[in-house]
C-alpha cells in the first residue's frame, strides 16, 4: 500500500491551482477528501506524477443559498451536507444521500465535488444530483461553465470535466411547496456504495396528480442515469400502488445492466425496482407534507 | 475451586490490558524498529499454477536502495520447508518451500524476496523483478481435482487426493436396513479468510558476537515457531528467541509457521542488518490461511418418532496447494465430532483431503468443530422437517442425559459432563419459543417470513491430551513471588486479546491473597517464560491456567509452612487473606505477606528442610478434553422482494463450566456469534476457474459491521468439568460453533413453508431472494435468463 512517488503542491487560492492544472494537466490529480485517489495511488492503478491538493481553498468548502438555489462548495464534506440545517430543510433527498455514504470517516472526509468528478459508478451523489436536476460548475484559467447534471456522467468514471477544470460548486435547485424528495439504498455489504441507490424527487399538482418526477439511479449500470420512461409513465397521473409498481419496472429499461459477485444483473434490475418504489412512495408522502 | 478467597474469581472484571490497547500506547510487531533496519517484501506470483521459467532479478538488484533479492535458486536449499506437524496414516507429502522452487501452486505464492531500506523504495524494487511463467491448468474444485483426469496440483503427485481418512463406529449398515426414514442433505461450509485485524509481521534481528538469533513475529506458538525456525535454519535453537509482542488477534491464522518468519530471520543473518516485513490486507487474503471449506453429504438413519439410528458423512476437505502447520489434521476434527451432542451409536464418516490450486486451509476459530456442528444441526432440521417434528423437541428427544456422562461417542471420543436438556431448556425459555412459534404462524399469514432457528453444540476444548494432538497437548507456568512480594505469571501458552492477563490475575491474585495489581502475567517471550505449546482450540485457561493453579498451589502450601514456622501455629489452619496470612482458630496469630515472603529469601529462619525462594514451575498434561456445550436460539426476518436477513433476536444460552470472568466470557461469546454472522450472510473467499481469489480486497470480502449486529443476550449453565481442578473448559470458539447452524436454521426456517429445506452459506441477499423466487415461481427465472 505504496504509492508510485509523485511531487506534490498546496496551492492557497483558486487561481494558483488552475494555474498549476493549466501547466500539469494530463499528469496532473487533484486532491480533495483523498478517499478515492489515494486508495488507487495506494494500490498503483493510479500514479499520477503531480498531486495538486486544494484542500486548502476555504472558497470551495461550505452550503450557502442563492437565487432559489443551494451552492454547495466542491469541498464541502459529505458529513458537512448531511447535517447542514439548510440542506435538511431544503433538500432533505441531498442530506439522506450524503448520510449514506461509506461511514464516519469517509464522510468526515470525502467531499462533493470529489465524488461527482469521481463518478464511480456506485457513488450516491450522481443519482441525487440527476434527480435534483443540479448544475455542476467547471472552473478553468479561461472561465467557468455550468452543466446539467443530466449531461456530466459520460461513463464508468468518465465526466464532462477537462483535465484543465477544477469543480468548483454544485448548484441546486430548491424545491417548492407540494414536492418532496428521498434517496433509498441498498448497500453493496463490503464496500458499502450503492448495490442500487435510487433517488426520487416529485411534485404534486391539482387533484393530487404527479406534476413533476425526477428519479435517479446509481450502482445499476456504469454511470448514474435518469430513469426517463419511468418518469413518463408516472407523469401528470394520481400516484397508487398499482401505478408506483409498473413504474418502478421500468427504472432499467433500456440500459445495460452491471452484474457482479455482489448482485447479478438479473438480481440488480429486481432490487431496482423495489428499492425505486420505496423511494417514490417515500418522495409522495413527503410531497403530501408526510413523514417519510 | 479451592481459591483462599474469592475477591476476584467469578467477577466481571474489566480488563487489565484495555488500558495500553485503548491508549494506543501498546506495541505491535510493526511499531518496533530497530537501528539499521531493512525492509522486506515477497513477490507473489499471480498465477495459480504455473511454472517458473525464470527470473530476472537483476534491475531489482541494482535498484537504489536494494539490499538483497533472493529466490529459490539462490536459497539453495538453505531453508527447510514449511512445517507440518500433522500425520494422518497413507497421506500423501505435499510440503511447501519458503519460495516457489520451479513451480507456483496457487495465486500469492512467494517467488522472489526483495529486501531494501525504505518501504517506499521497496516497494519500487518489487516491480522490476521479473518472472516469466508458463501457466499450468488449474485446479479450484475439490471434487473434481480427484477425478483422474484433472489436473495434478503436484506433478510428482498420482493424484489429488492427498489422504482418505475414515472411521466407523457401530454397525452403520445394519441401522440403515432398520431405518423407517432416510434423510439425506449435501451441505458445504465455505472457504472463510480470518482477517484478523492486525495481519501478520516479523522483525529478525541476529546478532553475530552471541550467535543470537532474535523473532519478533505476530504468533500464537511462539515455542512451536522457535523450535521449527531453529529447524528450518538449521540453527541451534539455544540461539533463538522469539518474541511475541501485543497481537491484534489470530483466530488460528497465526497458529503456524510461515515462510515470512523463516526468510526473514534468514536474511537478518546473512545481512547482519535487522529485517522487518510487515503483511498488508492484499496479502493476508492471499497468502495467510484460510479455514472452512468443506462439501458434506450427511445420510441419517432414522426412525419415524424422531429417534436417531445411524448417520453417515462424506466429505471433501479443501486443502489447498500445500500443508501448513495442521492444514490436513482440521477435517478429522470435523470427522471426530460430527455427532454433535446426540446419541448416535452407528456413525460412519469418511473425509477426503483433496489438494487444489489455492491457499492452504487450517485452524480457523473452532477449527473442524463449527463444520461438524454445522453439518449434524442442519441435518437434525433436515431431519425434523421431514418427519415434521419440532426442531427442539427431536433435539431434545436424542440428547444423552446427565447421568450418561461421562459419554462415549460412536467416534470414539468420551465428552466429560453436560446437561444439553438443561442449556436448552434455558435458551428456549430466555428466547420464549412457544410464543415465538406462535408469532411465527402469525406472521406467515400476513406474508411475513419470520424465521426461528435453533441449535445445539458440543465442542471439544481444552486441546488436549498430549496422546491425541499432534505436537503435544501440555501446557505450562512458572509462577514466582518476588522478595517485594509481587507475583510473576510466567505462562507458556501465548493470549493474543483473550484476556488471560486478567483472568490468569484474578486466580493467582485469589489463590496468594493478593490484589490483582500485585500480579503480572508474563507471555510470549520464549527467554523469560518456560516452553509451552501456545493459545489455540480453547486451551489457555484450561491447560495452561491448570499449570498456574498448580504453581500456585505449591506456592500457596510453601507459604503457609513458612508462616507457620514463624507464627508457631499449624500450617493446616492458616488462610492467605488481604495480604496476610491468618490462623483460623486465633486470628491474632497473622503475619502479613510480605514478611512470609521476605523470610522465603532472606532464609534465615526456614522450616528445616524447605528450600529457600518462592518459585514454582508445572507441567500440566490434562487427562481428557473438555466438551462446552450449549443452544443458541435466532429470529430473523426475510425481506422478500430483496433477500435481505434482519436479524431480530439472538439467545444464547452457553454451558463453559465454571465461569472466572463473565465479561471475558460474554467477549468471546459475542465475538464468535459475530464472526458467524459473517460466515453466515457476508464472508466467502471466492476463487474463480483460473485460481485467482476474485473476493480477495476488503471492498469485496464483505464483513458484518457493528449496524448488522442485534442485542446478543447470553445465558450460562455451569456444568464444572472433572477434567481439571478449577473445572473450566473453555469458550474461545464457543460461540462460532454454535451460532452459525442456528443462523442458518433460522433462515431456512423463515422459508420453510414455501417448501424450502436448505440453502448453502454465504446466504446472501441474492441467493435468498433467488430461492424466495424458485420457491413461490416468482420472476427470478426472467431475471436470470436475460443476465
Ligand atoms: C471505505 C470507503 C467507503 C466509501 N463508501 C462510499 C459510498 O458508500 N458511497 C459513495 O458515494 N462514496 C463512497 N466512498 C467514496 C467517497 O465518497 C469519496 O470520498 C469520494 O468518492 C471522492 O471524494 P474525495 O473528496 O475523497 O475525492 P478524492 O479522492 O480526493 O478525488 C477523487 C477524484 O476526483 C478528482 N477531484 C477531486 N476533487 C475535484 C475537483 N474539485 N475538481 C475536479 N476533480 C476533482 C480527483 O483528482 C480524483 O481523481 C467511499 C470511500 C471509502 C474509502
Amino acid at each position: 500500500m505504496i504509492p508510485a512517488a509523485f511531487e506534490y503542491f498546496a496551492p492557497k487560492n483558486l487561481d494558483e491551482a488552475l494555474r498549476l492544472v493549466e501547466r500539469h494537466g494530463d499528469e496532473a490529480k487533484l486532491l480533495a477528501g483523498g478517499h478515492s485517489l489515494l486508495p488507487l495511488m495506494k494500490l498503483r492503478l493510479s500514479a499520477p506524477r503531480y498531486v495538486i491538493d486544494i484542500g486548502r481553498i476555504r472558497a470551495l468548502h461550505g452550503v450557502r443559498e442563492e437565487d432559489g438555489r443551494l451552492v454547495i462548495g466542491a469541498l464541502t464534506t459529505h458529513h458537512d451536507v448531511e447535517s447542514s440545517e439548510l440542506v435538511r430543510q431544503r433538500c432533505l433527498l441531498l442530506a439522506e444521500a450524503a448520510a449514506e455514504i461509506g461511514d464516519v470517516q469517509v464522510r468526515n472526509r470525502g467531499t462533493v465535488g470529489g465524488s461527482l468528478a469521481h463518478a464511480d459508478p456506485a457513488a450516491d451523489y450522481p443519482a441525487a444530483m440527476l434527480a435534483l436536476e443540479a448544475e455542476i460548475v467547471a472552473t478553468s484559467s479561461g472561465g467557468s461553465r455550468a452543466i446539467p447534471a443530466g449531461e456530466f456522467f459520460v461513463d464508468l468514471l468518465t465526466t464532462q470535466l477537462r483535465p484543465d477544470e477544477i469543480l468548483t460548486e454544485v448548484r441546486v435547485p430548491v424545491a417548492g411547496r407540494r414536492s418532496g424528495g428521498a434517496y433509498r439504498k441498498l448497500h453493496q455489504p463490503a464496500s458499502g456504495f450503492a448495490l442500487v441507490g435510487v433517488a426520487a424527487r416529485v411534485r404534486l399538482g391539482e387533484g393530487e396528480k404527479i406534476e413533476s418526477v425526477a428519479i435517479g439511479m446509481t450502482g445499476v449500470a456504469a454511470h448514474a442515469y435518469r430513469a426517463a420512461t419511468a418518469e413518463q409513465a408516472l407523469a401528470g397521473k394520481k400516484p397508487g400502488a398499482k401505478l408506483l409498481g409498473e413504474a418502478a419496472g421500468r427504472v432499467t429499461e433500456g440500459v445495460d445492466t452491471l452484474g457482479d459477485m455482489h448482485g447479478s444483473a438479473g438480481y440488480r434490475r429486481a432490487v431496482a425496482t423495489v428499492y425505486a418504489r420505496r423511494a417514490l412512495e417515500a418522495a409522495i408522502a413527503r410531497a403530501g407534507g408526510k413523514t417519510a | 475451586m479451592a481459591t483462599a478467597t474469592k475477591k476476584y474469581v467469578g467477577k466481571p472484571l474489566k480488563r487489565k490490558e484495555d488500558p495500553r490497547l485503548v491508549q494506543g500506547i501498546a506495541h505491535y510487531v510493526d511499531d518496533l524498529t530497530l537501528p539499521g533496519m531493512l525492509h522486506m517484501g515477497v513477490v507473489r506470483s499471480p498465477y495459480a499454477h504455473a511454472r517458473i521459467r525464470g527470473i530476472d532479478t537483476t534491475k531489482a538488484r541494482s535498484a537504489p536502495g536494494v539490499a538483497a533479492v533472493l529466490t529459490a535458486e539462490d536459497l539453495a536449499g538453505a531453508i527447510g520447508p514449511v512445517p507440518c506437524a500433522a500425520q494422518i496414516p497413507d497421506m500423501k507429502a505435499a510440503p511447501r518451500p519458503v519460495l516457489a522452487t520451479g513451480e507456483v501452486r496457487f495465486a500469492g505464492e512467494g517467488v522472489a524476496v526483495v529486501v531494501a531500506n525504505s518501504p517506499y523504495t521497496l516497494r519500487d524494487a518489487m516491480e522490476l523483478v521479473d518472472v516469466d511463467y508458463d501457466p499450468l491448468p488449474v485446479v479450484v474444485d475439490p471434487e473434481k481435482a480427484v477425478r483422474k483426469d484433472a489436473p495434478r496440483v503436484h506433478e510428482e503427485l498420482s493424484d489429488n487426493a492427498a489422504y482418505r481418512w475414515e472411521l466407523e463406529g457401530g454397525d452403520v449398515k445394519k441401522a440403515f436396513k432398520q431405518a423407517e426414514r432416510v434423510v439425506k442433505l449435501r451441505m458445504t461450509n465455505q472457504r472463510l479468510v480470518p482477517m484478523a485485524m492486525e495481519g501478520r509481521g516479523v522483525l529478525a534481528q541476529y546478532d553475530r558476537g552471541d550467535q543470537r538469533l532474535t523473532l519478533w513475529s505476530s504468533s500464537q506458538i511462539p515455542h512451536i515457531l522457535r523450535t521449527q525456525i531453529a529447524a528450518m535454519l538449521n540453527f541451534p535453537e539455544y540461539g533463538v528467541y522469539v518474541v511475541v509482542p501485543e497481537v491484534g488477534g489470530g483466530f488460528g491464522s497465526k497458529l503456524n509457521v510461515y515462510p515470512e518468519e523463516a526468510l526473514a530471520c534468514y536474511l537478518a543473518m546473512k545481512l547482519g542488518k535487522p529485517v522487518k516485513w510487515t503483511e498488508g490486507r492484499r496479502e493476508n487474503f492471499l497468502a495467510t490461511i484460510h479455514g472452512r471449506d468443506e462439501i458434506c453429504d450427511m445420510e441419517f438413519a432414522v426412525k419415524r418418532d424422531g429417534t436417531l439410528l445411524g448417520m453417515r458423512a462424506k466429505i471433501f476437505a479443501d486443502l489447498g496447494a500445500y500443508y501448513q502447520l495442521l492444514t490436513p489434521l482440521i477435517p478429522t476434527l470435523t470427522g471426530l465430532m460430527i455427532c454433535g451432542c446426540y446419541k448416535l451409536p452407528n456413525v460412519r464418516v469418511e473425509i477426503t483431503g483433496v489438494l487444489t490450486n489455492k491457499m492452504s486451509t487450517d485452524a480457523y476459530r473452532g477449527a473442524g468443530r463449527p463444520e461438524a456442528t454445522y453439518f449434524i444441526e442442519r441435518g437434525m432440521d433436515a431431519v425434523a422437517a421431514e418427519l415434521k417434528i419440532d426442531p427442539a423437541e427431536l433435539r431434545r428427544k436424542n440428547f444423552p442425559k446427565p447421568e450418561d456422562f461421562p459419554y462415549a461417542t460412536a467416534t470414539g471420543l468420551i465428552y466429560d459432563t453436560a446437561n444439553y436438556q438443561g442449556a436448552m431448556e434455558l435458551a428456549l425459555k430466555q428466547a420464549e419459543y412457544k410464543k415465538l412459534r406462535r408469532e411465527q404462524a402469525a406472521a406467515r399469514k400476513k406474508g411475513r417470513l419470520l424465521g426461528i432457528g435453533v441449535a445445539s453444540y458440543v465442542e471439544i476444548c481444552a486441546l488436549g491430551p498430549s496422546s491425541a494432538m499432534p505436537a503435544g497437548g501440555w501446557e505450562s507456568a512458572t509462577v514466582r513471588i518476588e522478595p517485594t512480594g509481587r507475583v510473576r505469571v510466567l505462562t507458556g501458552s501465548s493470549p493474543h486479546g483473550q484476556g488471560e492477563e486478567t483472568s490468569f490475575a484474578q486466580i493467582a491474585a485469589d489463590m496468594l491473597g493478593v490484589t490483582m495489581d500485585d500480579v503480572i502475567i508474563v507471555h510470549g517471550d520464549t527467554s523469560a517464560v518456560p516452553y509451552g505449546i501456545g493459545t489455540f482450540g480453547s486451551r489457555t485457561l484450561a491447560v495452561g491456567g491448570t499449570a498456574m493453579y498448580r504453581c500456585l498451589e505449591n506456592l500457596r502450601d510453601k507459604l503457609l509452612k513458612i508462616a507457620g514456622h514463624l507464627l508457631e501455629e499449624d500450617p493446616a489452619k492458616l488462610v492467605l487473606r488481604d495480604k496476610r496470612i491468618v490462623s483460623k482458630r486465633d486470628p491474632k496469630k497473622s503475619l502479613p505477606f510480605g514478611e512470609a515472603v521476605a523470610a522465603a529469601y532472606t532464609a534465615k529462619s526456614l522450616p528445616p528442610g524447605l528450600e529457600p525462594g518462592l518459585e514454582a514451575t508445572n507441567f500440566f498434561e490434562p487427562s481428557n478434553f473438555t466438551f462446552p456445550f450449549g443452544t443458541h436460539v435466532a429470529v430473523v426476518e426475510v425481506d422478500r422482494e430483496t433477500g435481505d436477513v434482519k436479524l431480530l433476536k439472538y439467545v444464547a444460552a452457553d454451558d463453559c463450566g465454571n465461569v472466572i470472568n463473565p465479561l471475558l466470557v460474554e467477549g468471546q461469546l459475542q465475538g464468535g456469534i459475530v464472526q458467524s454472522i459473517g460466515q453466515v450472510f457476508f464472508e466467502e473467499a471466492v476463487y474463480d476457474e483460473q485460481g485467482q481469489l476474485i473476493s480477495g480486497e476488503l471492498t469485496d470480502y464483505a464483513l458484518p459491521h457493528a449496524a448488522d449486529i442485534p442485542r446478543i443476550e447470553t445465558y450460562h449453565t455451569v456444568t464444572p468439568t472433572p477434567v481439571n481442578p478449577m473445572g473450566v473448559k473453555g469458550v474461545g470458539e464457543a460461540g462460532t460453533i454454535g451460532a452459525t447452524p442456528t443462523l442458518v436454521n433460522a433462515v431456512v426456517d423463515a422459508l420453510a413453508h414455501l417448501g424450502v429445506r436448505h440453502m448453502d452459506m454465504p446466504l446472501k441477499r441474492e441467493r435468498v431472494w433467488q430461492t424466495i423466487q424458485e420457491a413461490t415461481g416468482g420472476s427470478a427465472g426472467k431475471a436470470r435468463k436475460a443476465r
